[in-house]
């Protein structure tokens, strides 16, 4: 009898049982998406049916039913520098747990997991996370990537009553992006990540050291992270004000615009020392090399989203060194995996090795099924989503990305569902092995409360040189 | 002198979209064929130029010049074993045929390259400029690129007016039948227009992804304004392209200047929407649509 048979028998009456052919249909669409990507055709297979057995001969417990954990990734499309790290990911995490785990019920569960592809494209995550629940029976559901992933897979999550663990999206977008509503919070979703608090905290922490006029250009776009940033109430305005700052706003232009020329002779004007904001890669290469063209020289260029990964600062150039940006995981981060007791700089030496790129920051997306092995450990009733549920409420654990809990109370959960890890600050140097490389300059926001994280700087900030 | 300059930057980006236009103009005016794939071909030619720089350790003015020729290579195989066969009474076929092609671009991109933001590197010449004023700076490779544009339209101009393969291609413009009667092959003419259309597309790939990074999604972004660039310029008309081209880049710069940073683009389609309706044809009409 084969696994997936085994599942939908096991969980009748909760969801729609899976047909063998509406199984073979998805996993065939799941493994084309993945194999697509260069090859790789069967990340998706189960360890369920060889672990089985090894779980069974392991350990004096029974075996259980497989466990399926889905999760959603941009693996193509624009957004694919995010989802670049994902497919290898969830090799660690099947090598982590390939004799099952046992949970919380007394049985060694073995851990399907599935990923499904995102094209980037928030109908679609949407859609694959729907089938993921109803086609594909899953039992947990992870997700990671920007707003546009993260949003409409925990929207999905919630309708479909499937608990749902992610990270890597600011919370504010996350929170009140989704209509989130303090007093009440989510049901069935969790998330973990830093906040625009922390991101003005860490920018204004670099400018600080520098000499400057305090004074910002600030280039928020029209979209969901521009709006997120530059809103007047929530956003970044109100805090940098608190900070002593000056922001000269050039206005939410349209991703894709191609001429900056009325922004830059704007900040020109009010004498700018500072560029911050947050740009897609191609609209930032466009808008600063108009402004070396113009002669806008700011002190410091600080800015989010298109400076995160050192493939899009191999494209800018020589133009990219001094960039400065923020950074929520590095290899620096004095953490360790739950699952494996690897270090940050084990999890990025093996990426490296594995992958054969440098460490980016999207290896944090580790630390959800870590999350999620944690809660099932815990959970006394796999079969009761409620009680897995239960589980993910009252995770207090350390993972690589820090220590994680939802029920610490404000700062640390600023809203229900919301757990704040540390963010540290960025710059983007010429380095030994890579043509950039990611020093780390301001750590000082993660020694603060709620975080108390010592992390040692590798670098400091510097004047852009031009 | 913020606004002389403002209008500067737009008409050299005007020399940008007339370039990816330029083809698509071509193309649409020999064989009436829309070709949903322009843009997406313009980024194959930068990835084309990309690997030939990564491979063979080309300096990026040769391996652009390879690229021409690849892709002009590829513009004649393409017409002549594919789209010559959509070509009929049923003009939907290409679009439908072009749109297949897009994705296909598209898809073996991210398959080939990853989705990474890639760039190519021409050095300081990017960040370099002109300063008249402290208000007004011209920049070295926007000024380039607008100086490709006008030397890629007067040649094709000229080729189109004096050479006797030119006449070719204004002849099977004007009637097909007649023009195969006269003993022109209509079939090698199609396939030699794609192949220019295409060699040109290369050239604004090319300096597109020296001007910025490019992935392998972003050619369908910059078919709107080619569309935009062809049309306000008028069917058949590549001069007319250009100005096409200078009045949107034009129109979004002044549009951002004048009421703030999310009109530029608004500004741009409306100034297109307006040339739209009150001259459908376009600035300077030639070819007439029978």
């Amino acid at each position: 009898m084969s696994s997936e048979e085994q599942t939908s028998k096991a969980t009748e009456g909760v969801r729609t049982p899976i047909t063998r052919r509406s199984f073979l249909k998805t996993a065939g669409v799941a493994g084309l998406a993945v194999g697509a990507m260069g090859g790789l055709g069967s990340v998706v297979a189960a360890c369920g049916s060889d672990s089985e057995e090894d779980g069974g001969g392991t350990a004096d417990a029974g075996a259980g039913r497989a466990i399926k954990v889905g999760f959603v990734s941009p693996l193509t499309g624009p957004l694919a520098a995010f989802g670049e790290t994902d497919q290898w990911l969830v090799e660690q995490w099947q090598a982590a747990v390939k004799d099952g785990v046992m949970c919380g019920d007394g049985l060694v569960h073995p851990i399907e997991i599935i990923i499904k592809d995102s094209q980037s494209d928030s109908n679609r995550a949407a859609t694959v996370a729907g089938d993921l629940v109803t086609n594909d029976g899953i039992d947990i559901m992870m997700v990671a990537s920007t707003p546009d992933t993260v949003s409409p897979v925990a929207d999905q999550a919630e309708a479909l009553q499937v608990p749902c663990v992610s990270n890597d999206c600011p919370w504010q977008p996350y929170f009140f992006g989704r209509g989130g509503d303090p007093a009440v919070g989510f049901t069935w979703t969790y998330h973990a990540f830093w906040g625009l608090e922390d991101v003005t905290a860490v920018f204004t922490g670099m400018w600080d050291q520098l000499k400057t006029n305090k004074k910002i250009g600030a280039m928020w776009p029209n979209d969901a992270d521009g709006l997120g940033w530059a809103d007047p109430k929530t956003g970044q305005p109100p805090m940098l004000k608190a900070a002593g700052y000056t922001v000269v706003d050039g206005g939410r232009f349209q991703d894709g615009t191609e001429d900056y020329t009325p922004q830059i002779s704007k900040f020109k004007s009010a004498d700018c020392d500072i560029l911050s904001g947050v740009f897609i890669p191609p609209d930032f290469v466009n808008f600063w090399k108009q402004s070396y063209q113009q002669g806008f020289k700011p002190v410091a260029a600080t800015v989010g989203k298109a400076l995160l990964f050192p493939a899009e600062m191999e494209a800018i150039g020589d133009i990219g060194y001094g960039l400065t940006t923020e950074c929520w995981w590095s290899p620096w981060h004095p953490f360790t995996s739950s699952l494996s007791g690897q270090t940050c700089q084990e999890l990025a030496d093996a990426w490296t090795t594995g992958a054969g790129k440098e460490w980016n920051q999207t290896l944090l997306h580790y630390a959800v099924f870590e999350i999620v092995v944690d809660s099932l450990k815990r959970a006394t009733d796999v079969e009761d989503k409620q009680t897995i549920l239960d589980a993910i409420k009252a995770t207090d654990m350390n993972t690589i990305q820090g220590h994680i809990t939802w029920s610490a109370g404000a700062p640390l959960n600023p809203v229900p569902n919301v757990c704040r890890t540390v963010l540290v600050g960025g710059m983007w140097t010429k380095g030994t092995d890579y043509p950039f490389e990611m020093l780390l300059v301001d750590t000082a926001h993660a020694k603060e409360a709620p975080f108390d994280v010592t992390i040692p700087t590798n670098g400091k900030v510097e004047p852009i040189q031009y | 002198m913020t606004w002389a300059n403002v209008a500067i930057q737009g008409i050299l980006l005007g020399g940008l979209y007339a370039l990816f236009a330029t083809g698509l103009a071509l193309v649409f005016g020999v064989m009436r064929m829309v070709n949903l794939a322009h843009g997406d071909l313009g980024i194959l030619a930068a990835f084309v130029a990309l690997f030939i720089v990564q491979s063979f350790g080309l300096p990026l003015l040769w391996a652009s010049v390879v690229t021409i020729i690849v892709m002009f290579l590829v513009g004649y195989v393409l017409q002549r074993g594919l789209l010559n066969h959509t070509l009929g009474a049923d003009d939907t076929r290409p679009i439908v045929v072009t749109f297949g092609l897009s994705i296909i671009i598209q898809n073996g991109l991210i398959m080939w390259f990853s989705a990474d933001s890639q760039g190519l590197d021409a050095g300081t010449i990017e960040n370099i400029s002109v300063k008249v004023s402290d208000q007004l700076s011209i920049g070295w490779f926007p000024l380039i690129v607008f100086l490709a544009a006008v030397a890629v339209i007067g040649a094709l101009e000229f080729f189109l007016a004096r050479f006797k393969l030119g006449r070719a291609f204004r002849a099977t413009s004007d009637d097909r039948e007649a023009a195969e009667l006269m003993g022109i092959n209509n079939k090698h003419i199609y396939a030699l227009a794609m192949a220019i259309a295409l060699a040109i597309v290369a050239v604004a790939g090319v300096l597109l992804a020296i001007r910025t990074t490019f992935d392998p999604t972003q050619g369908s972004f910059r078919l709107i304004y080619a569309f935009e660039a062809v049309i306000m310029g008028g069917m058949g008309s590549m001069w007319g392209t250009l100005l096409g081209g200078i009045v949107l880049g034009v129109s979004q710069t002044i549009g951002t200047q004048a009421f703030g940073a999310g009109w530029g683009l608004v500004v741009g389609h409306l100034v297109f929407l307006t040339v739209l309706a009150v001259r459908p044809s376009g600035f300077f009409a030639k070819t007439v649509t029978a």
